[in-house]
């Protein structure tokens, strides 16, 4: 009885923490759904680019290839270079799925993104299979409903309400980072670092878009890691 | 309408890669403890960075709201620790924001 009502607690956990996601992604899957129509791409096409490779900004990328007349090639090393940052998310999660049976794996990276990454991250302590197969369940459910919803009928939301609801991801993210800043002072540190670095790399103007992300998670961290290094050794001494 | 079904399973295939390669190789292995740091990081460098570029690629016409719905989000969720809250704020903002912005 008592293992039912656990069980029943963790899907009730794993749904209220994937909420903000369905909220966040709902509007933007519909500005998806819509454009893609609106480039006269076809519903099972557009359906299909959130099924299958399900990365929203680079769907978004895809479409204004396409519309522009880029070669697949092209197409495909694009969305293979802003998506390489998934794969430092999947390291990072390989050490907290230490604990998760090997088998699901294929399953659980396809649902690897931004968003499930981060909500999954900051709460490590909730980690669980139900949850984050519930967590990418919810979420890629809402991704592809409201992909469908807006090649459908996504012309009828007024304008300044469409980009005020795409705020919604970033405030997602600041939502989930700021709390993390009362647990320590190197959060905001390392806040400031990355702030710097990727504004220094995306000014530079020399890398595209993909690589200017990984260059700058890649170097922040280096710094976040001497930073922390050196503040234990403080303690230490 | 053009077909694109070639396209979208290569890209699905260079998507779905990288998620996969380092959740299956690393699992079992034991990571330097330098390494294993590095990789905790990465969740607060790469919000960070994805807040930051979220600012810089907004539309001229947007940033302001941006800004504003980046901040007061955070600062609901620094208070209240409470996600869904902080997001439908930070969305409120912004909305009020891009309408009564000239």
């Amino acid at each position: 009885m008592d293992r039912k009502n656990d069980i029943k607690k963790e899907i009730k956990t794993s749904i209220t923490y994937a909420l903000p996601i369905v909220i966040g992604y709902m509007p933007i899957a519909l500005a998806f759904g819509l454009l893609s129509k609106n480039s006269l791409i076809s519903i099972r096409d557009t359906s299909l680019l959130s099924f299958l490779v399900y990365a929203g900004a680079s769907q978004f990328m895809a479409i204004d290839l396409i519309s522009a007349g880029v070669a697949s090639s092209s197409i495909l090393l694009a969305t293979f270079l802003l998506n390489l940052r998934h794969m430092m998310m999947s390291a990072s999660l390989a050490v907290e799925f230490k604990d998760l049976p090997k088998k699901y794996m294929p399953l659980l990276a396809f649902g690897i993104t931004d968003e499930t990454f981060s909500v999954i991250s900051f709460n490590r302590d909730k980690i669980s299979l139900y949850f984050v197969i519930i967590l990418n369940t919810l979420a890629f459910a809402s991704w592809n409903i409201g992909t469908i919803i807006g090649y459908g009928i996504g012309e009828i939301l007024p304008a300044t309400l469409q980009s005020s609801l795409n705020v919604g991801l970033y405030a997602m993210f600041a939502s989930l980072l700021f709390p993390e800043m009362r647990k320590s002072v190197n959060v905001l540190f390392i806040f400031i670092i990355s702030a710097i670095v990727y504004v220094s790399l995306y000014q530079s103007k020399i890398f595209t878009a993909g690589w200017d992300i990984i260059l700058g998670v890649i170097i922040s961290s280096i710094f976040g890691l001497f930073i922390q290094n050196r503040r234990k050794g403080e303690s230490k001494s | 309408m053009k077909s694109y079904l070639f396209l979208i399973i290569g890209m699905a295939a260079v998507t779905y890669i990288p998620r996969l390669i380092p959740l299956v190789a690393l699992k079992d292995r034991n990571i330097s403890k330098n390494v294993e740091e590095f990789l905790k990081l990465i969740p607060y460098t790469s919000l960070s960075i994805l807040i930051v570029r979220g600012i810089m690629t907004a539309d001229s016409h947007m940033t302001v709201a941006t800004i504003v719905g980046i901040g007061v989000a955070g600062l609901i969720s620094y208070i209240k620790g409470n996600l869904v809250l902080s997001v439908l704020a930070g969305i409120l903002f912004s909305f009020i924001i891009v309408n009564i912005a000239p």
